[in-house]
């Protein structure tokens, strides 16, 4: 046995066989081959199986991520019948006698290179595809097991080096209990999908795939961090002990499923939650949410080959607003560029992408894009609470332009006959300390403010957070932050507008006490925290918080602050 | 002989996967002999790689051309699914 810590991403215990997604290794020799015949079977073969597999997956992503997610293995099912491919492989095994492996990887890199060598961004990207789909081929040719995750049949947990937003959309909750990557922190990717799928995980373990086995039995306590390989019956004991005592807990945070979120001293803030997909409010109303904080619209655009139709997102936001009924809907618009790439539009590759060409600024130059999307929103409007975020916005510029962009679709549905909501809310998002430090401007224009602290904190800071050396500075109680919060917040007050938060933080137990004290009026978090922060809010009071104020903002350091509020909250 | 016809690529990120697939599947049930030329650059359409080989862009003329028993048919029955993909015209 042995005890691996890593970051705790995703609350919950699972106990299953490890599953290795992680490259199979396919090295191989040249070989001499006098039976040339029965070898262009044995690839023939090989072909097939992989055809097979592909076709299997192509039928699990139909039905767990749609039809237009399932299309790209209709593209590898085909490399795997193209004549341009196999006619060159099956002639190189009769005339220079060599095995199909030898084969397969000359011809195979040969058309990786060049499709390499293009200049076209996407072009490029292809070469992984057929990269992909040979390496599938050489398993079988191989007798070795190639790991696919929508392959997977029986309960087990994930170990791989990170997990990508599209490995973990084809992740299956019915038989994926949980998982655990080397990389990765609480704000990344896979961390964040975890919750929005409710499996345990912990990440950033640095050495699990060297240290987990196919078909260990682990344990994963995506509570406390930590991962047990081949654990003793005793360990299995406490934490199956552990596990039911989370179960038990959710049941009694259940409780408050239906019930107002409201401080000891009567008052009401909102909780509600930060999702990507129509599917992920499921969540929200499992877990008493009481809107939607943050849709990210990204995933519309993410992992396909050319961009949303309007009908599309009309779909989406459509189905998103009536799920939710009369509750509030914040859609934030397009953050897409920097490191967020999207290969059909082929942008430029960027030394610095996090201060660079992204989000609303993309959205301004490219207007047919963001045209696009205000129209589908616009229309889908009338079927509940819509309200719109701009994300990025440095200069009140930026938002009047957005928002004339707005009025114009507006103004042109209106002339086309559609019934667009004449009360929609348009705000923006707080995560340019620009923006933050001029917030009383702001608020004169926008009817709200959502401050996204995973950005606002890496910009004030000067601090990649997916940089390891430097990811100490990524301090969410620093004084700077709340200095910061709290001058939007009055900001908005001042004007009359409500200020919400929707980044890792506003979920964190130690920032809801000093948030509500700044009077913080909605809270947007993963679906599966709002019922623990619901439960520690009704026990905390809000007019006592409010009196550490002062005291909070003129501290030095993020620890004096989370020791003063560990202190004052009992934590 | 040989059947051919000149398309306009229309579609904003030119010849992608998507429809490149469901080209190369239409050329595939034919028995003729189908080619797609590009740039100078003739490729079998019944290819997926040679397809996207070429890297057709917005705004491209391609040339598409079949020759054999059922030729005239196969050029009518490619143009169809350009035209109803929204790839070109």
């Amino acid at each position: 046995m042995s005890n691996i810590s890593g970051i705790a991403a995703s609350s919950g215990i699972a106990i299953a066989k490890a599953y290795k997604l992680a490259a199979p290794d396919l090295s191989f020799d040249k070989k001499k081959v006098e039976d040339v015949e029965s070898e262009v079977k044995r690839l023939s073969q090989a072909l097939e199986t992989s055809k097979e597999e592909l076709e299997k997956i192509k039928s699990n992503a139909r039905k767990t991520l749609g039809d237009e997610h399932a299309e790209i293995f209709s593209a590898h099912l085909l490399v795997l019948s193209d004549p341009e491919l196999i006619n060159p492989i099956e002639d190189k095994i009769k005339t220079d006698n060599v095995n199909a492996e030898f084969a397969l990887n000359e011809t195979a890199t040969m058309f990786i290179d060049m499709f390499k060598a293009m200049e076209n961004e996407y072009m490029r990207e292809r070469a992984a595809d057929i990269q992909d789909v040979t390496k599938r081929v050489m398993a079988h040719l191989l007798n070795v097991t190639f790991p696919d995750p929508a392959l997977i049949d029986e309960e087990v947990i994930i170990i791989a080096e990170d997990l990508t937003p599209s490995d973990t959309a084809q992740l299956n909750k019915q038989f994926v209990k949980g998982f655990t990557t080397n990389i990765g922190g609480r704000t990344s990717h896979s961390a964040i999908m975890a919750r929005s799928l409710e499996i345990p995980a912990v990440v950033g373990t640095k050495t699990i795939t060297s240290d987990a086995k196919e078909g260990d039995v682990v344990i994963i306590d995506g509570i406390d961090g930590v991962v047990i390989l081949n654990p003793s019956d005793e360990e299995i004991a406490t934490y199956k002990q552990k596990q039911a005592d989370f179960e038990k807990q959710k049941q009694i945070w259940a409780q408050l499923k239906d019930e107002p979120t409201v401080s000891s001293d009567g008052e009401h803030v909102e909780l509600v939650a930060n999702i990507g997909t129509p599917d992920d409010v499921a969540g929200i109303i499992n877990n008493g949410g009481e809107g939607v904080g943050l849709y990210r619209t990204e995933f519309l655009y993410m992992g396909k080959s050319e961009l949303p139709t309007e009908d599309e997102q009309f779909e989406a936001y459509s189905s998103v607003l009536e799920q939710m009924g009369d509750k509030p809907v914040v859609v934030r618009t397009l953050d897409i560029g920097g490191d967020k790439e999207l290969s059909y539009l082929d942008l430029p590759k960027e030394m610095n992408p996090f201060l660079g060409f992204r989000a609303i600024r993309l959205c301004l130059e490219r207007d047919d894009i963001f045209r696009t999307q205000l129209r589908a929103l616009l229309r889908a409007s009338t079927y509940g609470n819509l309200k719109i975020m701009f994300p990025m916005i440095a200069t009140l510029n930026e938002f009047r332009q957005a928002k004339v962009l707005l009025e114009e679709e507006k103004a042109k549905l209106k002339n086309e006959g559609v019934t667009v909501s004449e009360d929609i809310e348009v705000g923006i998002m707080v995560e340019i300390p620009s923006t933050a430090v001029i917030a009383r401007q702001f608020a004169k224009e926008v009817d709200f403010f959502s401050i996204g602290t995973n950005d606002l904190i890496q910009y004030t800071m000067a601090a990649d957070r997916m940089n390891e050396h430097v990811s100490y500075l990524y301090q969410p109680y620093h004084p700077a932050i709340l200095n910061l919060v709290n001058n939007v917040i009055e900001a908005a007050h001042a004007e009359g507008k409500w200020a919400g938060m929707c980044g890792e933080m506003a979920g964190d137990s130690i920032a809801i006490p000093i948030l509500l004290g700044l009077g913080l009026d909605e809270f947007s978090m993963s679906a599966t925290s709002i019922l623990p922060a619901r439960t520690q809010i009704k026990d905390l009071s809000k007019k006592e918080l409010a009196t550490f104020k002062d005291e909070l903002l003129s501290m030095g350091t993020a620890d004096e602050v989370e020791a003063f509020v560990r202190e004052k909250t009992n934590q | 002989m040989s059947a051919e016809k000149t398309i306009t690529i229309t579609d904003s990120t030119g010849v992608h996967a998507r429809p490149a697939t469901v080209l190369v599947n239409k050329a595939g049930s034919f028995a003729s002999d189908v080619t797609v030329e590009y740039s100078g650059k003739s490729v079998n359409l019944k290819s997926i790689m040679g397809v996207m080989s070429l890297g057709i862009p917005k705004d491209a003329e391609i040339k598409v051309v079949a020759s054999g028993s059922d030729e005239e048919e196969a050029i009518e029955a490619i143009y169809e699914v350009i035209k109803k993909e929204g790839l070109g015209e």
